[in-house]
């Protein structure tokens, strides 16, 4: 059977279960649509937030820029992975305790504030929304490769879909549809990865594999092998980077940071059933993501092994099918420069005759270690189960800033139960389609920005959250100082060295060498500092904040997420 | 609960804090990035070791660190009187 065939099958089988379990979890009140009534088991709720939190990126993208990298793809390995320790014991138990909803909620009440509640939402608003695009894009492009459907009818189909499920069920739709969208995604990756594996060295689990001998009969390392052939072509070694190491510690620090701060991350704690839960839920997401970001390195490397050996210094002509099939999407270009129809591939710009776009690893990966057909499908679903339920999660995050924090909070406090359903109903529809609207008509801007919504969150929540718990004297001066300073900060370097606003600049021009991906650990200093001096300049928070604060610093009294 | 009593809770929460988010440190920033370079003369098997932190072995002592803590606060927990 044909990769197409295949293809939709199983598309077609894993499309099924999400709708069904949409149908079996319906969501009937606000709570159940908010955080799926508070009862969700700490192990489901560790894969939800796996799935929730792996995207389009992780499992599309994230090794194939390893494997162009090297090295430096630590900074995504240990940014993303980081941040759910710092999200486990500064943040989760705490928010878990204080029992409400949204993270505007304890903001806002935190800072007995609704100008705070409103900085909160307008933050998780520009980070969820610039963030929810890049998936349905995700999907339009998974869509268009295998299905050979224009990326237009990939993204509505996507937004059919995530609109179902997520106005229907609400978090509780959203969670359990998650976990079965974790286990797609998770398989999806590991077939691939184990079959290259033993194909390469003979090992059947890749972490392994990664620091083991290839089987060629040469006895040499893998990653000995790769900084050799790096050697040979003029690349960087593998092993060793490129970038300086202070950009390195703040690109990883503002990832950490910034997943920390992710509104749709953190919103998946409040949905556990006690503080005891919501810690060891955050263990569990972690060692359910772990599975793939120990892999993903290594299929990097069996990746840029199985390229280089198949491209470099062959013929044009003898490339396999799958070389052709990518050349006409355009994400494989090669320009024979010295006309000896030979592909150089080598570190040398002016010499080298082959690009190669690194979102293609992942999905090419079978197809170069020419695996069945049935693998290449699979790869295929998973990547639409890893955007699709990253888009619903944000999703949520989106609707419920609309309904409750805008609309029950601020501006019709005495809203029904019903009505404020309706309008999370609505926001969600608003929300679908405008991120469809972007998935299809990407702005210029949407992929530089993508990468930045953690430095906005590490410059913005991350602070505002952990001072909030962790220092009790700070009150609503300080967080609405520091927050304000801080995005604003990251939102200027942003602009200036992404989008070439402000008089734009190039790599010489950054401050202190650190690239725009970084800054948000800069931004995120600032915000500190800045809260720090003004909440010391100016009132104590009233006595019933500082209850408050004491409240939750013990899980004694956790019930369930209230109802208010 | 007495303040006190409380306060002591806070402290040796903070100090628990301390010791897990020093080694969250030690295994990311300083083994895979400050030392990477004079930790890459080790080798362990086919990885640099330097290399193996960045790319491999924080992300597992990251999972030990969650655990770890959740037991040490369970305990805590419950020697305070503040469990659920």
């Amino acid at each position: 059977m044909s990769v197409k065939i295949w293809t939709l099958i199983i598309v077609g089988i894993t499309f099924t279960l999400y709708i069904a379990i949409a149908i079996w979890a319906r969501a009937g009140s606000t709570k159940e649509f908010y955080v799926a009534g508070g009862g969700v088991h700490p192990i489901a709720n560790g894969m939800a937030t796996a799935a929730d939190w792996m995207s389009a990126a992780s499992f599309i993208s994230m090794a194939g820029l390893i494997s162009f990298m090297g090295y430096d793809g630590a900074v995504y390995l240990m940014g993303w992975t980081g941040g759910y320790v710092l999200l486990a014991l500064l943040l989760a138990p705490y928010l878990r305790k204080f029992g409400k909803f949204t993270v505007p909620d304890f903001i806002g009440d935190r800072y007995y504030s609704n100008v705070a509640r409103t900085v909160a939402v307008i933050c998780a608003l520009i980070v969820s929304f610039t963030y929810v695009a890049g998936q349905m894009r995700g999907v339009g492009v998974v869509f268009s490769r295998f299905l050979e459907v224009p990326i237009t009818t990939g993204v509505i189909i996507g937004m059919f879909l995530v609109f179902f499920y997520a106005v229907l069920g609400g978090m509780k739709g959203i969670t359990y549809t998650q976990v079965a969208q974790y286990c797609v995604l998770i398989f999806a990756y590991m077939v691939p990865a184990i079959f290259i594996s033993i194909a390469m060295t003979g090992h059947v689990i890749p972490q392994f594999g990664f620091g083991s001998t290839v089987t060629d009969g040469s006895n040499v390392y893998l990653l000995d092998k790769l900084d050799g052939l790096h050697r040979d072509l003029g690349f960087a070694d593998y092993t060793s980077g490129t970038k300086s190491m202070l950009d390195v510690f703040a690109i990883t620090f503002a990832l950490m940071a910034g997943t920390a701060g992710l509104p749709h991350v953190i919103v998946r704690f409040f949905t556990v059933p006690s503080v005891k839960a919501a810690r060891k839920s955050a263990g569990w997401a972690l060692i359910f993501i772990m599975i793939l970001y120990t892999t993903a390195p290594a299929i990097a490397a069996f990746a840029r092994a199985n390229l280089i050996s198949t491209v470099s210094n062959k013929e044009y002509t003898l490339m396999p099918e799958w070389f052709k099939k990518w050349e006409a999407t355009g994400l494989i270009a090669f320009s024979d420069k010295n006309g000896d129809g030979l592909i150089q591939y080598v570190g040398d710009k002016d010499k080298n005759e082959l690009t190669i776009d690194r979102d293609i690893m992942v999905l090419a990966n079978p197809e170069i270690a020419q695996l069945p057909n049935w693998v290449i499908a699979l790869v295929a679903a998973g990547g639409l189960a890893a955007a699709l339920s990253t888009a619903a999660g944000l999703l949520l995050v989106i609707s419920t800033s609309i309904a409750h924090d805008l609309i029950k909070m601020q501006i019709k406090p005495d809203i029904s139960e019903k009505g404020e359903l309706l309008w999370a109903r609505i926001g969600a529809i608003f929300a679908v389609i405008i991120a469809g609207y972007f998935g299809i008509n990407p702005p210029g801007f949407v992929a530089a920005v993508v990468a930045l919504a953690f430095g906005l969150a590490a410059a913005s929540f991350f602070p505002a959250i952990v001072l909030g718990i962790f220092d009790k004297r700070m009150n609503r001066e300080g967080a609405i100082a520091g927050m304000v300073v801080g995005i604003s900060l990251m939102l200027f370097y942003m602009i200036k060295y992404k989008l070439q606003g402000f008089g734009g600049g190039t790599a010489e021009d950054w401050w202190f060498g650190i690239s725009p991906e970084g800054f948000g650990t800069v931004a995120m200093v600032v915000n500190l500092v800045v809260a720090f001096t003004v909440s010391r300049l100016t009132p104590a928070p009233p006595a019933h904040v500082q209850a408050l604060v004491d409240n939750i610093r013990i899980p004694r009294g956790s019930g369930e997420a209230h109802v208010h | 609960m007495a303040e006190k009593k409380l306060e002591e809770y806070w402290k040796k929460n903070i100090r628990y804090l301390f010791i897990l988010l020093s080694i969250w440190f030690l295994v990311s920033f300083v083994f895979g990035i400050f030392l990477v370079e004079p930790l890459n003369q080790i080798r362990m098997g086919g990885f640099k070791l330097g290399f193996w932190f960045a790319q491999q072995g924080s992300i597992y002592v990251f999972v030990i660190l969650i655990f770890v803590y959740m037991n040490w606060m369970n305990k805590l927990d419950k020697e305070y009187g503040v469990d659920e």
